[in-house]
């Protein structure tokens, strides 16, 4: 299990990584974190002659946290987000979600943008760019273009960013400050990809539900939002999850089964795990320290 | 067999220089050359072990700047900007344990001792920063990495027990600093 | 007064080594080395049309490349089939290189030989294999039905038939108030050390001789097996296990065909040559174990007593059977565990799949053998309204029933007699451990909240220390260093360890001077290997026989020197004295020098022994002619039977009432291995054993589509446990000592896997309150499961018989 031969580019500027990106075409990858792309490349499930290693260029690796968004640039590893108080306390979703991706040494490594770009129905935070309406800073040959997270995805490992084109950034939309969010999934194995998985943000005023989006890990072939403010309007923030709510999950979702698990159990979690999130993103604690809402521990 | 037909060019070598355990060490390789492999073939630090080459297991683990990565997930020639620690770097003189080395010998942690290099880095670094860990927070500092002899439970216990020696040692050399201004006794496990 | 070793919780020899970076497994091994690689076949069942491989010497740094074709002599013939039994009618193996057909995806089709390995990759990359696909059978189902053939010549899939009877089932069975049918599914796993299997080979031209570095668990056995191969006097060829990062069964399978090859191919370039086995390469192409359809039929009294056992199995062996059927054997007479059966009949049908080979790993056909027999008690105690650990109290063997004989025959061909054991003592310490008969109020507790928990038990029996033999040799420096020498290898059990406080005892030296080598053929030429839980029993006490051999040899010669009686003598931290008159005393080191007499001086302590020193007795030779130069000695330990280790194990599990996903609460062992030289180690044995056990109740299986493609070949997908999946384990020994050998041993190393699965199944079963019958059971089978029970509400446990 080695990588075949490829050429190792190592651009300094964005410019230098898109205009490498332009000669190669088809066959250049772009590496950053690594930690899905090596293992691919170790299995030989791809051979791509190219490799542009953007780790050298400057200024990919901040953090920004504006008055409307977080916005990461492309080298920001999970960890460095996961540990990055100030976008835990604007954002507080992202720490919720980025707890479950992978393992501390996979975190240390990965970028959140990589894993974005990469685009796996079963990556965290795909789904969250996508709750939180999140944007897409992309560089190509003829210039700088935004992608709504929305209109990125395509289908599993497919997304809209041309092959030159290279992620420079993304930017998470700030939630308004009352809306209380969640995140659950349910692996196997801790750190395993999800079974199923979901994010959900709850507006609350005067302790009534007056809004509510769920978006979903692993059982939607594309990160997309289901909005449960219909179900869910005027419920009693801390009452008991209505049924019409894991009703409507149910019908949204469209997992597959595998090895791990049938489809009707997928489906049967991403219903269940909405219903605990929510549950959780409503109990009466304020979530003054972002950590507290966190729930990131599995179901059982 | 069959006969020998043209070559291909030989593929392209690159002069990789690596800060490693604190020292700077060069070797020719391939851009493709996978960090574990360059550390365990080319730099003769075979101390690093390689488990399953898909970033699953975590034998392979190495710090990177202080934190834990795995080397089976990272090429050589990504790591030159960066300051690499390895088994060797934690503590290479069976005489002289490092704090998690000592915990792992005192609470049978090992058996085969494969995997084990990986933890010794892992929890080496996980100290660094919670160095006061209960046994549930020791396990989940441990769950990335895959045992097959231990059952782990050892490994908890040895992730608690090396927190104390820290705390132990740190006292001690204070101790010592105070008293005699002597040298500290040999931390192995402070990291470079 | 020195300190006694054995028995105590000695911190390990090997630990400052192999923590410290400095361990030497076999990739560590050979820096510089030609590497292997192998085009393995991706189909389950094909013939080969074509290899071609022109385009593979393109790659710079490709040294050689060979197909069967290219094979010589010996080593272009079928693989050995290791363990012949007469059951096994229809033997197969494969070959080193695969010859006109393949019979499982990963099996070795080509070897390439190259500068590195990734260069090796690239070349086998390159390499074009035309196959034509041929039907594929896959699974213990598939097999029996036998619409189409693994070979063509193994009618019915079937490689060996068996049946063995004592007592008249039928009429047993007939005369029996109650009985019950159950089928039972267990799935395959596989042994899964962290380091795969590798071998390095070293041709040393100048002398015409061979040094083969494996992976492996036997080095003896490979070192006959590739003298064999290649043609060569044995005396030529000598075996190291290095540092081997795990086993657990697979590695003592041998030879494998890159053990072969490899050597071979070294010889033939005049080049070190070595393969490390990748992740990929050890699930396709190393072993598996544990699929078996089971089906028992069981009679019993009104009290649970049993009258009669009838049970029926089809075992998975995979595409080949070079380990002969060692594992069902084992499954068919193992099953019986604590319990007297009353008349017992146990057949089985070992069938050829299109799959990678089976054999053995660690519990080695128990754990399925466990689970038909403790399902099956569950399922007459649900019968009956009993309670489970009541059941199976009634049932035990006694105490003063030992040694007994249950009329088998076991694996190593010998009767199958119980040495020892108390099965109610071990019974009535794990109901305390777990608190069994407070579970009813835990439930409704839980219940309460609710929650759902379960209770499940599991009770085994485990043949240990089989023979035939081990060896122990043991040298005195004349620094006062003690070599200790045995030949079966070593995993990661602490053998360095246990070997060394054994002889720091026996001997009366200080554990710090006992250095212990394992499976080196160099210094041990007579072993057998290291498996089911013989290490400690078999090396155990041929170390203690050597040691003592040594100490007497020591105490004749130092009542010489003294000019006492030997009975007098006592041996204390490397110090000979006199009992009583500690000042007349004699270093073992010195008597090391005077044992050897010496010609010529190198330092001042062999000064002492050359020939103008000291007094002698002219009329007698330097050396007498009953005695030997040298303070050493060896002997070997060959027992007629197996010792018969035990255990209980209990635990508390919840099942989510929703998602159904699966924790384990509390997990309790009571463990009787005898004499236990190293608690420590043996407590370190249960808990790699249990979580062997909870992977494969809960999480690993081997997942092959209906064309013989494994799904899940990568630790991504096989699910192995991490600590954040392991319990907690509470463990209680027991020591009835094995009075079969002087220490008193049984063996520990497995133990911990075997009783897991039918302990996680009944406790599931306990919290669901239907039949659990297939394992490993995952949160989604789990759920669907329900889902069935809630459509047909009246679950029906078992099929029950007419009376």
């Amino acid at each position: 299990m080695k990588p075949g031969p490829f050429v190792h580019h190592a651009p300094t500027t964005v410019d230098e990584a898109v205009a490498v990106l332009g000669e190669v075409g088809h066959d250049g990858k772009v590496l950053a974190g690594g930690q899905s792309l090596i293992p691919v490349l170790s299995m030989r499930l791809a051979t791509p002659g190219h490799l542009v290693d953007i780790n050298g260029v400057a200024g990919l690796d901040a953090v920004h946290v504006t008055d409307t968004a977080v916005r990461i640039g492309a080298l920001v590893r999970h960890a460095g987000l996961e540990q990055h108080d100030e976008a835990a306390t604007a954002l507080p979703l992202l720490r919720q979600a980025l707890r479950n991706v992978a393992h501390p040494a996979i975190r240390n490594r990965g970028t959140t943008v990589g894993s974005i770009a990469h685009a796996d129905p079963a990556g965290e935070m795909p789904s969250v760019l996508v709750l939180t309406d999140g944007v897409l800073e992309a560089v190509g040959p003829g210039g700088r273009r935004e992608i709504a997270a929305t209109d990125f995805f395509l289908g599993p490992l497919e997304t809209t960013l041309a092959e030159d084109e290279l992620v420079e950034a993304v930017r998470f939309t700030r939630f308004a400050p009352a809306t209380r969010t969640a995140f659950l999934e349910s692996s196997r194995r801790h750190g395993d990809y999800a079974l199923a998985g979901v994010a959900v943000a709850v507006d609350v005023a005067d302790g009534v539900v007056v809004g509510a989006r769920a978006g979903f890990v692993s059982v939607t072939p594309v990160p997309s939002v289901l909005d449960l403010t219909p179900v869910l309007g005027g419920w009693d923030a801390g009452a008991p999850v209505p049924d019409e709510v894991t009703d409507a999950v149910r019908e949204f979702v469209d997992p597959e089964g595998d090895i791990h698990a049938t489809a009707d159990y997928r489906r049967m979690l991403a219903a269940e795990l909405t219903r605990r999130a929510l549950a959780t993103a409503t109990q009466p604690t304020p979530a003054a320290d972002p950590a507290s809402t966190t729930a990131h521990e599995s179901v059982a | 067999m069959s006969e020998q037909t043209t070559d291909t060019p030989p593929e392209q070598l690159l002069r990789i220089s690596l800060r490693v355990n604190g020292v700077t060490r060069t070797a020719s390789a391939p851009a493709r050359r996978l960090l574990s492999d360059f550390l365990r073939h080319d730099l003769g630090l075979t101390g690093t072990h390689v488990g399953c080459e898909h970033g699953v297991c975590g034998a392979c683990t190495v710090l990177v700047d202080g934190q834990p990565v795995r080397a089976c997930l990272m090429f050589a020639v990504s790591a030159q900007r960066h300051e690499v620690t390895t088994i060797e770097g934690i503590g290479n003189d069976p005489e002289n344990l490092s704090p998690v080395q000592q915990a792992f010998t005192e609470c049978h942690a090992l058996q085969c001792g494969f995997c084990t290099p990986g933890f010794v880095t892992t929890i080496t670094a996980y100290l660094e920063d919670n160095p006061d860990p209960t046994p549930e927070q020791a396990r989940e500092a441990i769950s990335g990495n895959l045992c097959r002899c231990t059952g782990y439970q050892n490994i908890v216990s040895a992730v608690c027990r090396a927190a104390e020696i820290r705390r132990d040692r740190s006292d001690r050399t204070e101790i010592d600093q105070l008293v005699d201004l002597g040298t500290p006794d040999g931390e192995g496990g402070s990291r470079a | 007064m020195s300190t006694r070793q054995f028995g105590e919780r000695v911190q390990r020899r090997e630990d400052p080594r192999l923590l410290t970076g400095n361990g030497r497994y076999l990739d560590d091994l050979g820096l510089g080395a030609l590497s292997a690689a192998f085009v393995r076949s991706p189909h389950a069942h094909a013939r080969i049309v074509d290899i071609d491989i022109d385009d593979a010497w393109e790659v710079d740094g490709v040294e050689a490349i060979y197909t069967w074709e290219d094979l010589t002599g010996r080593v272009a013939e079928p693989l050995p089939v290791l363990i012949p039994h007469p059951a096994l009618t229809h033997p197969r193996t494969g070959y080193c290189l695969a010859k006109d057909e393949v019979n499982h995806v990963g099996e070795a089709v080509v070897m390439v030989i190259a500068r590195d390995r990734y260069l090796a990759e690239d070349a086998a990359q390159r390499i074009r294999v035309t196959y034509e696909s041929l039907p594929v059978v896959v699974g213990v189902e598939a097999a029996r039905a036998a619409q189409t053939l693994v070979h063509d010549d193994a009618p019915g899939n079937i490689a060996a038939h068996l049946l063995q009877e004592v007592g008249d089932v039928t009429a047993a069975m007939e005369a029996a108030p109650n009985t019950l049918t159950i089928d039972l599914e267990i799935e395959r796993s596989a042994c899964m050390p962290m380091e795969g299997k590798g071998v390095f080979a070293r041709w040393d031209a100048d002398e015409g001789s061979l040094r083969i570095y494996s992976s492996t668990q036997t080095s003896t056995g490979v070192r006959a097996a590739v003298a064999a191969k290649l043609g060569m006097p044995l005396a030529k060829v000598e075996c190291i296990a290095p540092d081997v990062g795990g086993g657990f069964g697979v590695k003592i399978m041998h030879p494998w065909p890159e053990e072969v090859l490899v050597p071979w191919a070294a010889r033939l370039l005049g080049r070190d040559v070595k393969w490390t086995e990748d992740r990929r390469e050890h699930f396709i192409s190393s072993s598996h174990e544990r699929g078996q359809l089971q089906q028992v039929t069981v009679g019993f009294d009104d009290d649970g007593h049993l009258l009669a056992l009838d049970v029926q199995f089809w075992h998975d062996n995979g595409a080949y059977t070079p380990y002969g059927i060692i594992v069902p054997i084992i499954t068919a007479t193992q099953l019986l565990g604590p319990y007297k059966p009353g008349a017992y009949r146990v057949e089985f049908w070992s069938l050829f799949t299109n799959t990678v080979l089976v054999t053995p790993y660690r519990g080695a056909g128990r754990p399925q053998g466990c689970y038909a027999m403790e399902r099956t008690m569950d399922a007459v105690a649900a019968h009956l309204g009993i309670d489970r650990a009541e059941v199976r109290a009634r049932n035990f063997i006694q105490p003063e029933e030992m040694p007994y004989d249950h009329g088998l025959m076991f694996q190593d061909g010998r009767p199958l007699k119980y040495d020892s054991g108390d099965f109610p003592a071990s019974l009535a310490k794990l109901k305390a451990l777990v608190g069994w008969d407070d579970f009813a109020a835990y439930r409704e507790e839980a219940a309460a909240q609710g929650r759902r928990v379960g209770l499940g038990i599991g009770c085994y029996v485990e043949g240990t220390g089989v023979g035939p033999y081990e060896g122990g040799h043991v040298h005195v420096e004349t620094s006062g260093r003690v070599n200790v020498a045995t030949g079966l290898t070593t995993q990661g059990q602490g053998h360095q360890t246990v070997l060394a406080q054994i002889v720091a005892d026996e001997l009366g030296v200080r554990i710090e001077d006992v250095h212990v080598t394992t499976g080196d053929t160099r210094r041990m030429a007579y072993a057998v290997g290291t498996f089911a839980s013989r290490g400690a029993v078999m090396s155990g006490n041929a170390v203690a026989l050597a040691a003592k051999a040594v100490r007497a040899k020591a105490l004749r010669i130092a009542a010489d020197a003294l000019e006492v009686s030997a009975d007098d003598l006592q041996i204390e931290d490397g110090v000979i004295s006199v009992k009583g008159a500690p000042g007349t005393s004699i270093a073992l080191s010195t008597v090391a020098v005077l044992s050897n007499p010496l010609r010529y001086a190198f330092d001042e302590s062999s000064k002492a022994a050359t020939q103008f020193a000291g007094t002698f007795d002219p009329d007698k030779p330097p050396v007498a002619d009953d005695e030997e130069p040298g303070l050493e000695g060896q002997d070997f330990y060959s027992p007629t039977q197996a010792t018969f280790a035990n255990g209980m194990h209990a635990a508390i599990v919840e099942t989510d009432p929703v998602t159904a996903e699966i924790r384990i609460l509390r997990y309790c062992v009571i463990h009787d291995c005898g004499v236990m030289i190293n608690p420590m180690i043996v407590e370190g044995q249960v808990h790699g054993g249990v979580a062997q056990g909870v992977g494969g109740a809960l999480y690993e299986r081997m997942a092959y589509d209906e064309s013989g493609q494994l799904l899940n070949a990568s630790f991504m997908d096989f699910l192995m446990p991490y600590a954040s999946e392991v319990p907690h384990v509470e463990t209680d020994h027991l020591e009835t000592p094995s009075p079969l050998n002087p220490l008193g041993l049984k063996g520990a190393g497995e133990a911990g896997t075997i009783p897991v699965t039918a302990v996680i199944a009944s406790a599931i079963e306990d919290a669901e309150g239907f039949p659990v019958r297939s394992m490993p059971i995952s949160p989604s089978e789990l759920w669907e499961l329900r889902r069935m029970h809630a459509q047909s509400p009246v679950p029906v446990p078992a099929q029950e018989g007419s009376r």
